[in-house]
């Protein structure tokens, strides 16, 4: 139990630095690190294949797509971040009281009413869940990839001169 | 039979892609062949007559998906409104990569659209529901003009809050029934209905469709987004993609999942309520033809959710005509719209002026329109109206009846309204010129006003065979 | 029937997810830069994919949460894809990422 305490507060702190650093790759690396510690969360609680995924995916492609857009768009001049540091700071301030605030009120008044729990059924193993039973899942996958693939070409592609 | 409504879209797009000369074109013919047989195939199911057929080809079931007399009504919308807008995107979108690009997103979105209405999984539903955003999504953005981009950021970052709001829900779900499956779903909310949880997870459900479908308060990405999109997507988007994914997910959901207790009920009256005041009386002052029809669309909807939220038999089947109404009049509204601006190149209807003469078929469609969207018989969006304000007064909500009335008439005026800046009076100078749009655009437009008017009058024909079998789904 | 154990379990991991929440929507809400919002966004979406695991291993079905969380991985993947595009589309235009330069649509 001491160990999830831990594992989660350092996700929590990890998304509050994510937010409240001033630097937009420091936000993305950030971003990367929630997602790793996210992931060994995962893998505790029994979950072996989607913490794998969460692992490969959130934080290693998505902070790559973001890195990449990121590295197209104009760096702010170091002046600009002087003064933007200290806006920030009056805006983002706000953000981690509020978390400790909700945090604490959660903790004392948040009550879990009894619930039935469902016997476990079905089918235990992931990958024959998936392929076997919802189809319908993965040919919404296949087809938001394309999607995804339309969206590449029409957005990213520069017109010809 | 069924995973064919969603793999021969699918194989399709597969095959569109393959470079060729004339691949464009193929896939143009290809694509209104498909939608005209989706449409045919609905009404065909309704009445009846190919269930022997269908019988048999359904032992072939692939995937999980499941049809009843809401799930054709919804197949016959999205054929109709998916033919219109192809042929209104092959006239308006002038380059080739642009038409292609346009009729590879739109079968993407019809995928997602058509699995959203056939399936029986509330994870499944969630997906498609999914694909259909991000293909809209990408489809605002086609011609990359800057309101356009902008529009389509902030839809996407409501959307994504009611994905969010969604997943949570499902979470919760989980915990409490333990599948997804829509049957599982409704006997384990039922039996431990009054579990805090259980509320707490129907709630964030109804938020997320609620910005989904762009009901009162969560309305603010929607006029945006009609507005800056290109015409074509527009006509798309405000004729079927938001009323499927985020009018039709929450019928299903409340008529067979949540159930119908007395606190959903008037939460989706009030909320339909609100929205039918606050759409009507915010179109009666703009000056942008898109604009205007996109707080109308809001107004509409509703309708439609105030008579789901009553949730007599009578009730939801006026609202599910209504709905199948509002495809067909808001898709005929925007297509006018679009043929204005190609052909006058201005949608503020304060530069426009008297252009009946000049695009006889987009003004004589425009008042069909706008005659059924108000509700004067013998149009359909009459008997639409008037059998959910029945269903209201036979409930006893006689105050929503009343203002259900009230802004009828609040849409007569807004309408008229239009029609005199747009339409009447007199021509202005600089649009001497003008010409009536090409067939891409009168061709879908008269269908449109034609089915309007067939409706309306075969009315009877029309209740019988698809409205109806509806209240079946209630029992 | 739900144990104590389980039940704090939950309650645990609940308020968790909760905060996460609404650090995501603060976020959101709160940012100046585009690229800033698709991560608050995507912090959201930790939060559920949190929830969802967890709900799934008090019920004994990891397979189903597991299944759910991998599409929605692939789905938060294209969404990211896509808004990243339009965010450069709009930075064509614009020369910034400001969210104070969107104001030309109106509301």
């Amino acid at each position: 139990m001491a160990m999830e305490i831990l594992l989660l507060l350092g996700l929590l702190a990890a998304a509050l630095w994510t937010v409240m650093t001033t630097r937009l790759l420091r936000s993305v690396v950030g971003l990367a690190l929630t997602s790793a510690v996210l992931s060994i969360i995962i893998f505790r609680l029994n979950s072996p294949v989607a913490a794998v995924f969460e692992l490969s995916v959130c934080a290693g492609l998505i902070p790559v797509i973001f890195i990449t857009t990121i590295s197209f768009t104009q760096r702010i001049a170091k002046s600009q971040i002087q003064e933007r540091r200290r806006e920030r700071f009056i805006r983002f301030f706000l953000l981690p009281v509020i978390v400790v605030v909700a945090g604490l009120a959660l903790l004392r008044w948040l009550k879990i009413p009894a619930l039935m729990l469902p016997a476990a059924a079905g089918e235990t193993d992931v990958r024959l869940l998936l392929w076997d039973v919802r189809h319908l899942d993965l040919l919404g996958q296949i087809v938001i990839l394309l999607a995804g693939a339309f969206a590449v070409v029409i957005l990213f592609k520069e017109p010809r001169k | 039979m069924l995973s064919l409504f969603v793999s021969i879209p699918f194989l399709s797009l597969i095959v569109f892609n393959i470079p060729g000369k004339h691949s464009t074109r193929l896939a143009l013919f290809w694509s209104a062949f498909l939608f005209i047989v989706q449409s045919a195939l609905a009404l065909l199911f309704s009445t009846g007559t190919i269930n022997p057929v269908a019988r048999q080809l359904s032992r072939i079931f692939i995937f999980k998906l499941s049809l009843d007399p809401l799930s054709l009504l919804l197949l016959l919308s999205i054929g109709v409104a998916a033919f219109a807008a192809l042929l209104a995107g092959n006239n308006l979108f002038r380059e080739k990569s642009q038409k292609s690009n346009f009729i590879n997103l739109l079968m993407v979105a019809v995928i997602g659209m058509n699995a959203t209405v056939l399936a029986a999984d509330l994870f499944s539903v969630y997906i498609f529901m999914e694909i259909v955003a991000v293909s809209s999504f990408v489809l605002i953005s086609i011609q990359k003009d800057r309101l356009a981009l902008e529009g389509a950021f902030k839809y996407m970052v409501m959307s994504s809050i009611a994905t969010c709001l969604m997943l949570v829900s499902i979470a919760l779900i989980i915990l409490v029934c333990g599948d997804t499956d829509f049957g599982v779903v409704a006997s384990g909310l039922c039996a431990q209905s009054g579990n805090p949880i259980v509320k707490l997870a129907i709630g964030l459900f109804l938020c997320g469709l609620f910005i989904k479908s762009g009901l009162v308060p969560f309305h603010g990405w929607l006029p945006d987004a009609y507005s800056a999109a290109p015409s074509a997507v527009s006509v798309l988007l405000a004729g079927i993609i938001t009323k499927v994914t985020g009018v039709y997910v929450l019928m299903r959901l409340v008529i067979s999942v949540f159930g119908i207790n007395p606190a959903i009920q008037n939460l989706l009256m009030l909320a339909g309520a609100v929205s039918i005041a606050f759409g009507a009386l915010a179109a009666l002052t703009q000056h942008d033809f898109k604009r205007m029809l996109a707080y109308s669309s809001i107004s509409q909807v509703g309708y439609i959710i105030l008579g789901l939220g009553c949730a007599t038999p009578l009730a939801i089947a006026g609202a599910a005509f209504h709905f199948f109404n509002h495809t067909i009049f808001k898709t005929l509204l925007f297509i006018n719209a679009a043929a204005v601006e190609k052909q006058a190149g201005s949608i503020q209807m304060d530069n426009l002026g008297g252009l009946s003469e000049k695009m006889p078929v987009t003004g004589a469609t425009s008042v069909i329109a706008l005659l059924s969207t108000a509700g004067i018989p013998p149009l359909a969006g009459f008997w639409s109206k008037l059998i959910i304000i029945m269903a209201l007064w036979s409930a006893g909500n006689f105050a929503y009846a009343y203002i259900a009335v009230i802004f009828s008439v609040v849409t007569l005026a807004y309408f008229l309204s239009m029609q005199r800046r747009v339409f009447f009076g007199k021509l202005a100078l600089s649009l001497e010129s003008v010409k009536e749009a090409g067939a891409g655009i009168t061709i879908p437009a008269a269908l449109l006003a034609g089915i309007t008017v067939a409706a309306g009058v075969g009315f009877f024909w029309v209740l019988d065979k698809l409205i109806l079998p509806i209240q079946e789904i209630l029992r | 029937m739900m144990t104590p154990e389980l039940s704090q379990v939950f309650w645990l991991y609940s308020i968790f997810a909760a905060l996460l929440f609404i650090t995501g929507l603060y976020c959101v809400l709160a940012t100046f830069n585009l690229i800033r919002v698709l991560v608050g966004v995507e912090i959201l979406i930790k939060a559920a994919t949190l929830l969802i695991i967890v709900c799934g291993q008090l019920t004994g079905r990891q397979a189903l949460a597991q299944a759910i969380v991998i599409t929605l991985i692939v789905i938060e993947v294209v969404i990211m894809v896509a808004a990243g595009g339009v965010i450069l589309c709009l930075y064509k235009h614009n020369h910034s990422i400001d969210t104070r330069k969107l104001k030309n649509l109106k509301g």
